[in-house]
Protein backbone atom coordinates (compact mmCIF):
# COMPACT_ATOMS: atom_id res chain seq x y z
CA UNK A 1 0.00 0.00 0.00
CA UNK A 2 1.27 3.10 -1.54
CA UNK A 3 0.74 6.54 -0.40
CA UNK A 4 -1.03 6.81 -3.95
CA UNK A 5 -2.80 4.08 -3.81
CA UNK A 6 -4.44 5.05 -0.36
CA UNK A 7 -5.11 8.51 -1.63
CA UNK A 8 -7.05 6.82 -4.43
CA UNK A 9 -8.75 4.72 -1.87
CA UNK A 10 -9.98 7.32 0.63
CA UNK A 11 -11.03 9.46 -2.49
CA UNK A 12 -13.08 6.51 -3.90
CA UNK A 13 -14.45 5.37 -0.71
CA UNK A 14 -15.11 8.92 1.01
CA UNK A 15 -14.88 11.42 -1.46
CA UNK A 16 -12.27 13.26 0.47
CA UNK A 17 -8.75 14.19 -0.75
CA UNK A 18 -6.19 13.18 1.50
CA UNK A 19 -2.91 15.56 1.87
CA UNK A 20 0.15 14.85 2.01
CA UNK A 21 2.94 12.42 0.04
CA UNK A 22 5.59 9.81 1.05
CA UNK A 23 3.77 7.74 3.56
CA UNK A 24 2.29 10.83 5.68
CA UNK A 25 -1.32 11.41 4.61
CA UNK A 26 -3.30 13.73 6.32
CA UNK A 27 -7.36 13.75 5.98
CA UNK A 28 -9.79 15.61 7.32
CA UNK A 29 -13.97 14.48 6.82
CA UNK A 30 -16.53 16.00 8.71
CA UNK A 31 -17.52 14.24 12.42
CA UNK A 32 -20.63 12.04 10.84
CA UNK A 33 -17.83 10.49 8.62
CA UNK A 34 -15.44 10.05 11.42
CA UNK A 35 -15.83 6.50 11.74
CA UNK A 36 -16.41 5.55 8.48
CA UNK A 37 -13.09 7.12 8.04
CA UNK A 38 -11.46 5.17 10.83
CA UNK A 39 -12.70 1.94 9.57
CA UNK A 40 -11.39 2.75 6.36
CA UNK A 41 -8.11 2.88 7.87
CA UNK A 42 -8.43 -0.16 9.87
CA UNK A 43 -9.87 -2.54 7.12
CA UNK A 44 -8.90 -1.37 3.82
CA UNK A 45 -5.07 0.59 4.43
CA UNK A 46 -4.37 -1.63 6.48
CA UNK A 47 -3.30 0.63 9.81
CA UNK A 48 -3.26 -1.27 12.80
CA UNK A 49 -1.31 1.02 14.90
CA UNK A 50 -3.12 3.34 16.98
CA UNK A 51 -0.35 5.85 17.35
CA UNK A 52 -2.06 8.84 19.58
CA UNK A 53 -5.50 10.61 19.58
CA UNK A 54 -5.21 14.66 20.60
CA UNK A 55 -7.28 17.77 20.20
CA UNK A 56 -6.74 21.49 18.83
CA UNK A 57 -8.64 23.87 20.34
CA UNK A 58 -9.24 26.94 17.45
CA UNK A 59 -11.38 29.24 20.01
CA UNK A 60 -14.25 30.22 18.27
CA UNK A 61 -13.92 27.60 15.95
CA UNK A 62 -14.46 24.89 17.99
CA UNK A 63 -12.52 21.64 18.44
CA UNK A 64 -10.47 19.95 16.28
CA UNK A 65 -9.72 16.63 17.41
CA UNK A 66 -6.65 14.87 15.65
CA UNK A 67 -5.72 10.91 15.30
CA UNK A 68 -2.91 8.87 14.25
CA UNK A 69 -3.09 5.47 12.64
CA UNK A 70 0.12 3.98 11.38
CA UNK A 71 0.56 0.87 9.28
CA UNK A 72 4.20 0.03 10.19
CA UNK A 73 4.48 -2.98 7.57
CA UNK A 74 3.64 -0.33 4.68
CA UNK A 75 5.18 2.37 6.42
CA UNK A 76 1.93 4.68 5.78
CA UNK A 77 0.56 6.92 8.76
CA UNK A 78 -2.55 8.67 8.53
CA UNK A 79 -3.37 11.58 10.05
CA UNK A 80 -7.17 12.30 10.81
CA UNK A 81 -8.92 15.19 11.81
CA UNK A 82 -11.96 16.00 12.48
CA UNK A 83 -13.29 19.52 13.15
CA UNK A 84 -16.49 19.79 16.37
CA UNK A 85 -18.42 22.68 16.00
CA UNK A 86 -17.95 25.93 18.08
CA UNK A 87 -19.13 24.74 21.40
CA UNK A 88 -19.81 21.16 20.74
CA UNK A 89 -18.10 18.58 22.85
CA UNK A 90 -19.45 15.06 21.79
CA UNK A 91 -17.20 13.08 19.23
CA UNK A 92 -17.30 9.16 18.16
CA UNK A 93 -14.97 7.32 19.99
CA UNK A 94 -11.93 5.30 18.18
CA UNK A 95 -12.46 2.37 21.19
CA UNK A 96 -14.09 -0.47 18.84
CA UNK A 97 -11.87 -0.17 16.55
CA UNK A 98 -8.98 0.77 18.21
CA UNK A 99 -8.42 -0.89 22.05
CA UNK A 100 -5.40 1.58 21.93
CA UNK A 101 -7.50 4.57 21.67
CA UNK A 102 -9.15 4.50 24.80
CA UNK A 103 -6.43 5.93 27.30
CA UNK A 104 -5.46 8.14 24.40
CA UNK A 105 -9.33 9.50 24.49
CA UNK A 106 -9.24 9.42 28.50
CA UNK A 107 -6.23 11.97 28.25
CA UNK A 108 -7.87 14.05 25.43
CA UNK A 109 -11.03 14.54 27.44
CA UNK A 110 -8.95 15.38 30.40
CA UNK A 111 -7.39 17.98 28.83
CA UNK A 112 -9.72 19.32 26.34
CA UNK A 113 -13.26 18.33 27.86
CA UNK A 114 -14.11 16.15 24.78
CA UNK A 115 -17.02 13.99 24.95
CA UNK A 116 -15.96 10.93 23.52
CA UNK A 117 -19.43 9.05 22.31
CA UNK A 118 -19.13 4.78 23.10
CA UNK A 119 -16.02 5.54 24.88
CA UNK A 120 -16.35 2.83 28.07
CA UNK A 121 -14.67 4.28 30.54
CA UNK A 122 -14.56 8.11 30.09
CA UNK A 123 -12.69 9.47 33.49
CA UNK A 124 -9.92 11.88 33.70
CA UNK A 125 -6.84 10.02 33.72
CA UNK A 126 -3.78 12.59 34.37
CA UNK A 127 -5.39 14.68 36.54
CA UNK A 128 -7.40 14.61 40.42
CA UNK A 129 -11.06 13.22 40.08
CA UNK A 130 -12.38 16.15 41.92
CA UNK A 131 -10.29 18.65 39.24
CA UNK A 132 -12.75 21.28 37.60
CA UNK A 133 -11.67 22.46 34.16
CA UNK A 134 -10.05 21.20 31.21
CA UNK A 135 -6.13 22.68 31.69
CA UNK A 136 -5.05 22.78 27.86
CA UNK A 137 -8.27 24.46 27.15
CA UNK A 138 -7.43 27.97 25.83
CA UNK A 139 -10.24 29.33 28.10
CA UNK A 140 -8.32 27.29 31.19
CA UNK A 141 -6.82 30.07 34.04
CA UNK A 142 -3.86 28.56 34.83
CA UNK A 143 -4.25 30.15 38.17
CA UNK A 144 -7.78 28.62 38.82
CA UNK A 145 -7.82 27.83 42.55
CA UNK A 146 -7.46 24.23 43.47
CA UNK A 147 -7.66 24.28 47.09
CA UNK A 148 -5.72 23.26 49.15
CA UNK A 149 -2.67 23.67 47.85
CA UNK A 150 -2.81 26.64 45.37
CA UNK B 1 -15.64 -30.66 29.81
CA UNK B 2 -13.85 -27.61 30.10
CA UNK B 3 -11.90 -26.38 32.89
CA UNK B 4 -12.34 -22.64 33.61
CA UNK B 5 -9.40 -20.95 35.70
CA UNK B 6 -10.80 -19.66 38.77
CA UNK B 7 -11.69 -15.49 38.42
CA UNK B 8 -9.41 -14.13 41.35
CA UNK B 9 -11.92 -12.15 43.33
CA UNK B 10 -10.03 -9.26 45.13
CA UNK B 11 -11.57 -7.30 47.87
CA UNK B 12 -11.94 -3.87 46.78
CA UNK B 13 -9.16 -1.18 48.50
CA UNK B 14 -10.74 0.51 51.46
CA UNK B 15 -10.18 4.14 49.77
CA UNK B 16 -12.21 3.35 46.90
CA UNK B 17 -15.33 4.61 49.52
CA UNK B 18 -13.02 8.21 49.17
CA UNK B 19 -13.63 10.09 46.12
CA UNK B 20 -10.18 11.27 46.21
CA UNK B 21 -7.01 11.71 48.24
CA UNK B 22 -7.85 14.56 49.57
CA UNK B 23 -11.13 13.33 50.98
CA UNK B 24 -8.66 10.89 52.71
CA UNK B 25 -6.77 13.51 53.89
CA UNK B 26 -9.75 15.29 56.10
CA UNK B 27 -10.48 11.62 56.96
CA UNK B 28 -6.95 11.58 58.72
CA UNK B 29 -7.13 15.00 60.47
CA UNK B 30 -3.47 15.88 61.76
CA UNK B 31 -3.29 16.22 65.66
CA UNK B 32 -5.09 19.61 66.44
CA UNK B 33 -3.56 20.14 69.57
CA UNK B 34 0.63 20.45 67.65
CA UNK B 35 3.42 18.63 69.20
CA UNK B 36 3.23 19.42 72.66
CA UNK B 37 5.00 17.88 75.66
CA UNK B 38 3.37 16.96 78.68
CA UNK B 39 2.60 19.29 81.05
CA UNK B 40 4.66 17.03 83.67
CA UNK B 41 7.47 17.25 81.66
CA UNK B 42 7.29 20.45 80.95
CA UNK B 43 7.15 21.76 84.61
CA UNK B 44 10.20 19.44 85.81
CA UNK B 45 11.99 20.95 83.05
CA UNK B 46 11.46 24.42 84.31
CA UNK B 47 11.82 23.63 87.92
CA UNK B 48 14.98 22.77 86.85
CA UNK B 49 16.03 26.01 84.69
CA UNK B 50 14.77 27.85 87.56
CA UNK B 51 16.71 26.53 90.14
CA UNK B 52 20.27 28.17 91.10
CA UNK B 53 22.63 27.01 88.52
CA UNK B 54 20.19 24.73 86.83
CA UNK B 55 20.40 26.07 83.12
CA UNK B 56 24.03 24.59 83.11
CA UNK B 57 22.45 21.21 83.62
CA UNK B 58 19.86 22.09 80.80
CA UNK B 59 21.90 24.11 78.56
CA UNK B 60 24.20 20.70 78.78
CA UNK B 61 21.27 18.42 78.03
CA UNK B 62 20.69 20.50 75.03
CA UNK B 63 23.40 21.16 73.15
CA UNK B 64 24.30 16.83 73.79
CA UNK B 65 20.32 15.64 72.22
CA UNK B 66 21.60 18.90 69.34
CA UNK B 67 24.42 17.41 68.99
CA UNK B 68 22.91 13.59 68.70
CA UNK B 69 20.10 14.93 66.70
CA UNK B 70 22.30 16.59 63.97
CA UNK B 71 24.95 13.42 63.93
CA UNK B 72 21.96 10.91 62.88
CA UNK B 73 19.79 12.64 60.67
CA UNK B 74 18.19 10.01 58.76
CA UNK B 75 17.08 11.62 55.23
CA UNK B 76 14.18 9.25 53.73
CA UNK B 77 14.18 8.05 50.52
CA UNK B 78 11.93 10.10 48.48
CA UNK B 79 12.68 10.93 45.09
CA UNK B 80 10.20 13.21 43.07
CA UNK B 81 11.67 14.54 39.80
CA UNK B 82 15.34 15.01 38.03
CA UNK B 83 16.63 16.60 41.52
CA UNK B 84 16.16 12.90 42.52
CA UNK B 85 19.16 11.72 40.73
CA UNK B 86 21.30 14.33 42.64
CA UNK B 87 19.94 13.21 45.28
CA UNK B 88 20.95 9.70 44.98
CA UNK B 89 24.73 11.12 43.81
CA UNK B 90 24.89 12.57 47.38
CA UNK B 91 23.45 9.14 48.63
CA UNK B 92 26.38 7.09 47.31
CA UNK B 93 29.79 6.95 47.59
CA UNK B 94 31.66 9.73 45.82
CA UNK B 95 29.78 12.61 48.18
CA UNK B 96 29.31 10.11 50.87
CA UNK B 97 27.06 11.59 53.15
CA UNK B 98 27.06 8.95 55.57
CA UNK B 99 30.11 10.57 57.01
CA UNK B 100 27.63 13.00 58.15
CA UNK B 101 25.93 10.65 59.85
CA UNK B 102 23.26 10.44 57.54
CA UNK B 103 21.85 7.15 56.34
CA UNK B 104 19.03 7.10 53.11
CA UNK B 105 15.99 5.02 54.66
CA UNK B 106 13.29 3.62 53.30
CA UNK B 107 10.75 4.10 55.90
CA UNK B 108 9.54 7.79 56.92
CA UNK B 109 8.45 6.03 60.11
CA UNK B 110 12.57 5.68 61.33
CA UNK B 111 13.35 9.24 59.64
CA UNK B 112 14.32 12.62 60.36
CA UNK B 113 14.60 14.39 57.15
CA UNK B 114 12.44 14.70 53.91
CA UNK B 115 14.46 15.90 50.83
CA UNK B 116 11.74 16.89 48.61
CA UNK B 117 13.97 16.36 45.54
CA UNK B 118 11.80 17.66 42.60
CA UNK B 119 8.54 19.13 41.37
CA UNK B 120 5.45 18.71 43.72
CA UNK B 121 2.01 18.22 41.41
CA UNK B 122 -1.16 19.03 42.97
CA UNK B 123 -1.96 15.77 42.95
CA UNK B 124 1.14 14.28 44.80
CA UNK B 125 0.61 17.15 47.16
CA UNK B 126 -1.55 14.76 49.80
CA UNK B 127 0.88 11.98 49.45
CA UNK B 128 3.68 14.29 49.82
CA UNK B 129 1.39 15.41 52.89
CA UNK B 130 0.61 11.92 54.52
CA UNK B 131 4.23 10.99 54.44
CA UNK B 132 5.54 14.24 55.75
CA UNK B 133 3.00 13.24 58.74
CA UNK B 134 3.79 9.33 58.86
CA UNK B 135 7.65 11.06 60.59
CA UNK B 136 8.19 11.04 63.55
CA UNK B 137 8.98 14.55 65.72
CA UNK B 138 11.32 16.16 65.55
CA UNK B 139 11.64 16.34 62.06
CA UNK B 140 12.90 18.55 59.02
CA UNK B 141 12.53 19.36 55.57
CA UNK B 142 14.66 20.65 52.96
CA UNK B 143 13.45 22.17 49.89
CA UNK B 144 15.90 20.96 46.62
CA UNK B 145 15.70 22.40 43.49
CA UNK B 146 13.54 25.63 41.76
CA UNK B 147 10.36 23.67 41.52
CA UNK B 148 10.14 22.02 45.52
CA UNK B 149 11.14 26.25 46.08
CA UNK B 150 9.19 28.12 43.84
CA UNK B 151 7.19 26.11 40.98
CA UNK B 152 10.41 26.77 38.84
CA UNK B 153 9.87 26.95 35.56
CA UNK B 154 6.39 25.25 35.58
CA UNK B 155 5.38 28.11 38.27
CA UNK B 156 3.03 28.97 35.57
CA UNK B 157 1.55 26.12 34.71
CA UNK B 158 -1.92 25.12 36.02
CA UNK B 159 -0.79 21.24 37.84
CA UNK B 160 2.21 22.52 40.25
CA UNK B 161 2.16 23.72 43.49
CA UNK B 162 4.05 26.88 43.97
CA UNK B 163 6.43 25.58 46.52
CA UNK B 164 6.49 23.20 48.72
CA UNK B 165 6.49 25.53 51.71
CA UNK B 166 2.42 25.63 51.12
CA UNK B 167 2.77 22.11 52.28
CA UNK B 168 4.54 21.54 54.66
CA UNK B 169 7.46 23.84 56.81
CA UNK B 170 10.67 24.51 55.10
CA UNK B 171 13.83 24.52 57.17
CA UNK B 172 16.28 24.69 53.86
CA UNK B 173 15.81 25.55 50.89
CA UNK B 174 18.83 24.90 47.98
CA UNK B 175 18.60 26.88 45.34
CA UNK B 176 19.49 25.12 41.46
CA UNK B 177 17.98 23.81 38.54
CA UNK B 178 18.89 20.59 39.48
CA UNK B 179 21.20 21.38 42.30
CA UNK B 180 24.90 19.57 42.40
CA UNK B 181 25.15 17.38 44.75
CA UNK B 182 28.16 19.57 46.16
CA UNK B 183 25.04 22.24 46.78
CA UNK B 184 22.47 19.75 48.11
CA UNK B 185 25.62 18.94 50.85
CA UNK B 186 25.85 22.18 51.68
CA UNK B 187 22.44 22.76 52.04
CA UNK B 188 22.74 19.27 54.35
CA UNK B 189 25.70 20.61 56.64
CA UNK B 190 22.90 23.81 57.07
CA UNK B 191 20.66 22.09 58.69
CA UNK B 192 22.90 20.17 61.31
CA UNK B 193 24.41 23.87 61.83
CA UNK B 194 20.35 24.93 62.23
CA UNK B 195 19.70 21.97 64.43
CA UNK B 196 22.63 22.31 66.43
CA UNK B 197 20.74 25.83 67.57
CA UNK B 198 17.12 23.79 67.78
CA UNK B 199 15.97 24.93 70.96
CA UNK B 200 12.63 24.00 71.71
CA UNK B 201 12.13 19.92 70.37
CA UNK B 202 8.59 19.31 67.48
CA UNK B 203 7.52 22.92 67.75
CA UNK B 204 7.19 23.29 64.09
CA UNK B 205 5.96 26.35 62.47
CA UNK B 206 2.74 26.62 60.67
CA UNK B 207 3.01 26.20 56.46
CA UNK B 208 3.70 29.29 54.83
CA UNK B 209 0.42 31.01 53.75
CA UNK B 210 1.37 32.62 50.53
CA UNK B 211 -1.60 33.60 47.67
CA UNK B 212 -1.34 35.12 44.60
Amino acid sequence: MTSDQAKAEIQERLGVAAAGERGQLTVTVPVERWLDLARLAKDALGCLYFNFSTAVDWKDQGLEVVARVENVVAALSLTMKTRLGPGETHCPSLVPIWRGAEWMERECYDMFGVRFDGHPDLRRILLGQDWEGHPLLKSYAVDTPHPPFR
Amino acid sequence: MEIKAPTPQIPPPVWTEFKDLQEWEKFHQERPEGDKHSEIFEQATEGVFNFPGGFIATGLVDSILNWARKSSVWPVTFGLACCAIEMMATFASRFDVERLGMVPWASPRHSDLMIISGTVTIKMAPMLKRIYDQMPDPKWAVSMGSCANSGGPFRYGYHVVKGVDRVIPVDVYVPGCPPPPESLLNGLLLLQDQIAHFKKTGQRPAPNPKTD
